[in-house]
């Protein structure tokens, strides 16, 4: 009765093979490399690679392997001293074009990545880096918007030639229209809801005035709403590819945050600089009676400024007078035009920029008009050896760095008031890159961190040995206890252990978790209660065995009435996992996933491992009269029927 | 080897009303400690900024505070964390600074004053956050609770769920009565040990119940306080050796595991020893005085017809 038919059999073994497969990357470790991503306008290709490869060997700086990749190269080093050595001498050589950043690149062998197989992905906790929760300030979003209605109105109504008395923001929220008459309201209400489709508005009566309470439609709120985070969050991107952060994490988590995390970051402070940066646009005309030739040559007219392109196609020279900025842009939209079903990106000004739009495009048909993206970053200055410069109180010195660049610079076809469109674009794609840079002066929501959680490298590091020593000592005094207690059954429950811990790493390697600090207490606290299943399997033999069972039926017995209650003792616990991990954040979310797969890990391992064990070493004896389970040699007084 | 040769019963049941004293007793003062001394709840609750830092020789800790009374923080939590060469310095919330100026500006000062200062780490959390997270914590904690009544009540009877939970959750409020009597740091990793304990010490309740159970039906002529005492007591050995093997694999994360599994495996650790005594000792006379009954267990179906005849 104790046999399993060898499909049991063949499926334990394969899970295990398999599960030691996906768990082997782990112990591999991880290489240190240099990580060379390309700006906006470069490319990295094999040629940069070799003329890296020939730079490095000219140095006597070795390297163990180098690849190119989808978005940049990565050269693996031995020494992290030697990694160091290389980062500032390809920096160097390369410039300002390319990002090169310090890196660590798993070790996994060839075949084994073949396979799919990879290790554990690591929390900040266990590798170092930093995590930020950042609101968006949405209330900031929509006051600046309806003061850009306000101004909006007033422009509306008197060029429609409606009368009405005043136009204000409630501080509470919405727009509150004052007339002098029920005509002259009627008149208004047709106006605006005409031209601002975005509002709600209803009518009020107080004493003699009356009046239009304008709201901006729960639609219109959450397009806003929508908007102002996509955009921080783009914003976000861009600086974070700047970093040159392997796996940098960008996250939307509710309706007005976002999860910024992003591991291995070694210089915390210089990432949290690059993420704090704003950016704004400017609108300026394109200097056309000038020559371009002549002023790349040095000859720059008086009141002109030579710009870059953004796309990297030359320069372009602009009359240094800003017309608007972004802050009049208030959206910015890529669409398709209605007739010639082209791509295009649509801006809606204020009424300031309106007003001044309409002006300077109607002297200037015909001509070009630019926008500057503009972006200031402060970066810490160099001394001649390439190391940071401290000032007198040992900080770094921070140097201010403006990057501007043209975006566009179309030609203006007619004159233009608050609502145009850009054209000539040659994909959606571009158009969609357009549109989310012209907001990105746009919607400057305010951005607050209400989180941050930075752990430094050495701490990861320490976190990782502190985490692995405990789990190993309490298995391996666990190991001791049992094999000693239950004899060969103990030393059979301390093999499904290990493979219990097998399983759990395998899954965690090859699903998209990720191991925390409290995750690794999680394995070590799952060994403590894995174990569990297979001491009331024990008890439940011995208990047989010394109620004069054959040991056969005792080994049957204890396995078939055991499992109930190892399920419901699970159960409970899985009741406990599932909530830490509803209502769990971060690294207790850790815990929580751990928790949940090693409970279920360890009903496999406990029941069926360990029974395909026993049945191979005792199923198939007939005359086994005793079993190595520990003394069963005594009986309970006072036992009545059965 | 075996460690529990006990051939009787031990009547556990008859001193069910000192157990259940002891129990009422403990409770009231670890409620009586959460009320007088609170909880001392860590940065994830209350908001603030954590920095740990680490130099390379014994860190002065005047000096640390000096630097700190000179940005305009005098009254900071500076102590050593784990060794000599550890700090934690704990920075109360402040309105108009963000957590990456404070924290860069208090490495910038301190390392004016020892160049060695390494920052290990930095947690910052906002207000709203954390009360967040207190509300999330609470959510967990009635989630939970409410899950396992209902498990029980499904798998048993409600006398079983009921009798759990109370069981478990004065469980919780000692472990959190230890906290404050002590005065160790409350976070969110402690309370997510509170948590996996409830789920994790209700399986105690659970294998006794399972042996009430199965004994109801076996031993039949044996009454209701009997057949608890033999369920305890033939499901002992079980309870302490499993406890026990939990118990070492908790040990070494104590010992080994570094200060920030510290509380985490202390909150575990004495949630465990109270889980097997509070899940069998506590447990089983609530479920009696509630009046458990071989007729609770039994199938319902025959009483029915029974009942219905005329």
């Amino acid at each position: 009765m104790n046999k399993y038919p060898l499909w049991k059999y063949l499926l334990v073994l394969v899970v295990v093979v398999i599960a030691f497969i996906y768990a082997l990357p782990n112990i591999y470790g991880e290489y240190p490399a240099v990580q060379i991503s390309p700006s906006r306008t470069t490319k990295v290709d094999p040629s940069l690679l070799a003329f890296v490869e020939g730079q490095l060997k000219q140095a006597n700086l070795a390297y163990t392997g180098a690849v190119l990749e989808e978005n940049g190269a990565k050269i693996r080093f031995k020494e992290p001293e030697t990694q160091l050595q290389a980062r500032d001498l390809i920096q160097k050589v390369l410039g300002d074009n390319y990002t090169v950043a310090l890196n660590l690149e798993p070790a996994t062998p060839r075949w084994l990545s073949v396979l799919g197989a990879k290790p554990m992905h690591l929390g900040l906790d266990l590798r170092g880096g930093v995590y930020f929760l950042m609101r968006v300030d949405m209330a900031a979003v929509l006051k600046k918007s309806e003061e850009s209605y306000t101004d909006d109105m007033r422009r509306t109504m008197r060029e429609k030639k409606v009368q009405y008395l005043t136009v204000t923001r409630l501080a509470r929220g919405g727009i509150e229209i004052r007339f002098r008459d029920a005509q002259e309201r009627d008149k208004g209400r047709e106006v605006i809801s005409k031209e601002m489709p975005d509002l709600d508005l209803t009518d009020v009566d107080r004493g003699n005035d009356f009046i239009i309470d304008a709201k901006l439609k729960p639609a219109a709120i959450a397009q806003k709403s929508s908007y102002a985070l996509e955009q921080n969050m783009n914003s976000l991107r861009n600086r974070v590819n700047e970093l040159g952060v392997t796996e940098p994490i960008i996250q939307q988590q509710g309706a007005n945050r976002i999860v910024v995390q992003l591991p291995g970051v070694q210089d915390t402070a210089r990432a949290k600089r690059i993420l704090g940066r704003t950016a704004t646009l400017e609108i300026m005309m394109v200097d056309e009676s000038h020559d371009l030739a002549g002023a790349l040559a040095g000859n720059i007219p008086p009141g002109d400024k030579l710009y870059k392109m953004r796309d990297g196609r030359g320069q372009i020279l602009l009359k240094n007078r800003v017309i608007y900025s972004g802050d009049n842009i208030i959206n910015a939209a890529a669409g398709f035009d209605s007739q010639t079903s082209q791509p295009i990106v649509s801006i809606t000004l204020d009424s300031r920029g309106a007003a001044i739009n309409q002006r300077v495009t109607g002297e200037n048909v015909g001509k070009r008009m630019a926008v500057v993206y503009i972006e200031i970053k402060s970066e810490p200055k160099l001394d001649e050896n390439g190391k940071p410069a401290l000032d007198k109180d040992g900080r770094p010195v921070l140097v201010s760095k403006r990057t501007e660049e043209v975006i566009t610079a179309p030609v203006i076809r007619s004159q233009l008031g608050a609502r145009f469109q850009i054209e000539g674009i040659d994909s959606m794609q571009e158009a969609t890159d357009l549109a989310l840079l012209l907001r990105a002066g746009a919607f400057a929501a305010p951005v607050e961190i209400i989180q941050e959680r930075t752990v430094g490298p050495s701490l990861g590091a320490e976190n990782i040995k502190r985490g692995f020593h405990s789990t190993w000592v309490g298995f391996a005094a666990i190991a001791v206890f049992m094999s000693i207690y239950y004899a060969v059954f103990g030393f059979i429950s301390v093999a499904a252990l290990a493979i219990n811990v097998l399983l759990l790493l395998a899954l965690l390697s090859m699903l998209p978790t990720t191991l925390t600090l409290p995750g690794m207490a999680g394995i070590a606290l799952t060994v403590g209660m894995a174990i569990d299943a297979n001491v009331l399997i024990n008890e439940r033999i011995r208990e047989e065995l010394r109620n004069g069972n054959t040991p056969q039926a005792s080994i049957f017995a204890g396995y078939e009435r055991a499992f109930g209650t190892i399920m419901d003792s699970n159960i409970t616990t899985l009741i406990a996992g599932l909530a830490l991990f509803m209502f769990g954040s971060g690294p207790v979310r850790g815990f929580a996933v751990v928790l949940c797969l090693g409970i279920m890990t360890s009903m496999f391992s406990a029941v069926m491992v360990s029974r395909s064990l026993v049945n191979l070493l005792y199923g198939s004896r007939h005359k086994l009269t005793r079993i190595p389970i520990g003394n069963t040699a005594w009986k309970e007084t006072g036992q009545e029927n059965k | 080897m075996e460690f529990f040769k006990i051939k009787k019963d031990i009547p556990f049941m008859r001193y069910a009303l000192i157990f259940n004293v002891i129990s009422f007793i403990t409770f009231l003062l670890a409620v009586f400690f959460l009320i007088t001394k609170g909880l001392n709840f860590g940065v994830d609750f209350t908001g603030g900024t954590v920095m740990e830092l680490n130099y390379s020789h014994q860190a002065d800790i005047p000096q640390i505070r000096a630097s700190l009374d000179k940005l305009g923080y005098p009254e900071v939590a500076v102590q050593n964390f784990g060794t000599a060469r550890d700090v934690l310095i704990r920075l109360p919330l402040r309105k108009n600074t963000s957590s990456a100026k404070l924290s860069d500006m208090v490495m910038a000062s301190l390392r004016q004053a020892d160049p060695t200062v390494e920052l290990r780490r930095v947690d910052f959390v906002g207000p709203q956050v954390g009360r967040e997270l207190v509300e999330n914590g609470a959510l967990g904690l009635l989630f939970v609770s409410m899950g396992i009544v209902f498990y029980l009540w499904f798998r048993f009877e409600w006398k079983f769920g009921v009798a759990a939970i109370i069981a478990n959750l004065h469980d919780v409020v000692i472990i959190l009565g230890c906290f404050a009597f002590f005065q160790w740091e409350f976070s969110l990793t402690v309370l997510a040990a509170v948590l996996a304990i409830l789920g994790y010490s209700v399986n105690e309740s659970v294998v006794v119940f399972d042996r009430v159970r199965e004994n109801f039906r076996k031993l039949r002529k044996r009454t209701v306080p009997q057949i608890i005492d033999n369920a305890i007591t033939r499901t002992m050995s079980r309870t302490i050796i499993t406890h026990g093997c939990t118990q070492l694999a908790v040990l070494s994360m104590l010992f080994l595991g570094g200060e920030t599994l510290h509380y985490f495996a202390l909150a575990l650790t004495i949630g465990i020893l109270f889980g097997i005594y509070s899940s069998v000792l506590v447990a089983s006379p609530i479920v009696m005085w509630l009046g458990v009954s071989r007729e609770d267990l039994m199938p319902v179906k025959k009483e029915a017809l029974q009942d219905g005849r005329p």
